[in-house]
């Protein structure tokens, strides 16, 4: 098992996704430069939070041309699981690895509160069966307010892409949307911060089951032990 | 040649930048407002001739990266010196 965090110029929450991995699951985990054009030998890249080019232009518009996500893309292309958190997320759907796009969010405030999220049946992995049906988990942005055309929803819907939802919408976003996969199933993305919920001090320890869903759409042994699928759901591959 | 590029927030896409300011322009009497839509202007100066090649180029720059088409429109104006 081998755990790669990208680092940008800006990142933040490399070191927080770094400690959930190593400490949280004792994972072998590294850090990966933006600069770098290969990734090398890794089952699991995380895009982590943060301000990746200070934001500037727009939210992962920058970042998304350093030469390492030439090499994320490639292996994304290839099936590899991808997690992409906060600015991870909108520097993904800039590169085009997800659907939609992030903009301000409707109450132009940054919102740094504990969200509670409810969880869909999205995957065999990601479902209320192995995470539970509401988790609260920390978010963090001025600009996460989830936009897509109404085709575009339709197909998240209809494909069951839809990860996470906020409980009480903190951003605008369309259809309550929090968290996202690809349709292959193996590229997750979600404003909230799994890495900011699994020690005793912080709000909550729901993150390990997200990333342990996350984990487990390749590595069964992930798999929460006790959960039997809550509905039939469709398995990708 | 000096490049103007604008970005502007699609016409369905919620501007909630544009809508605050909106509220604000009102809030000092300027009333009658229709919409107010937030955008940027981007000032290019780039040493080249206009050719249909060129603008094909500065299309694909402003579609990859000085707008997201998902959620902006992008326009610009070339003004020779």
């Amino acid at each position: 098992m081998n755990i790669a965090v990208l680092q940008f110029p800006g990142s933040n929450c490399d070191q927080d996704a770094f400690h959930i991995f190593a400490s949280g699951l004792r994972l072998p985990t590294r850090y990966v430069w933006h600069k770098d054009q290969a990734l090398g030998d890794a089952d699991l890249v995380v895009v982590p939070g943060g301000f990746s080019y200070g934001d500037y232009l727009r939210c992962g518009a920058i970042a998304r041309f350093s030469p390492v996500m030439g090499a994320v893309k490639e292996y994304a292309a290839r099936g590899g699981l991808v997690l992409a958190v906060c600015n991870g997320f909108q520097i993904v759907c800039e590169a085009g690895l997800l659907p939609g796009a992030l903009i301000r969010n409707s109450s132009l405030e940054f919102r740094c509160i504990t969200c509670e999220l409810k969880v869909e049946d999205s995957t065999a992995a990601f479902r209320v069966g192995t995470i539970g049906k509401t988790i609260r988990v920390p978010i963090a942005h001025g600009e996460g307010n989830y936009r897509i055309d109404e085709a575009g929803l339709a197909r998240l819907e209809a494909n069951r892409q839809i990860l996470l939802r906020y409980v009480k919408n903190p951003n605008g976003s369309i259809a309550g949307i929090a968290g996202i996969r690809n349709e292959q199933g193996n590229v997750f993305g979600m404003m909230p911060h799994p890495e900011r919920a699994f020690e005793r001090f912080h709000p909550s320890q729901d993150g390990l089951a997200v990333v342990k869903a996350v984990l487990a759409t390749k590595f069964p042994e992930f798999a929460a032990k006790s959960a039997a699928p809550a509905s039939p759901v469709p398995i990708f591959g | 040649m000096k490049i103007n590029v604008f970005v502007t927030p699609k016409k369905n896409v919620l501007d909630p930048q544009g809508a605050a300011v909106g509220h604000a322009l009102e809030s000092l009497g300027f009333s009658r407002l229709k919409s107010t839509r937030i955008g940027k202007l981007i000032e290019l100066e780039v040493e080249a001739q206009d050719t249909p090649e060129f603008r094909a180029r500065l299309d694909q720059v402003c579609r990859d990266l000085l707008s997201n088409p998902i959620i902006e429109d992008f326009r610009y104006e070339i003004a020779s010196r």
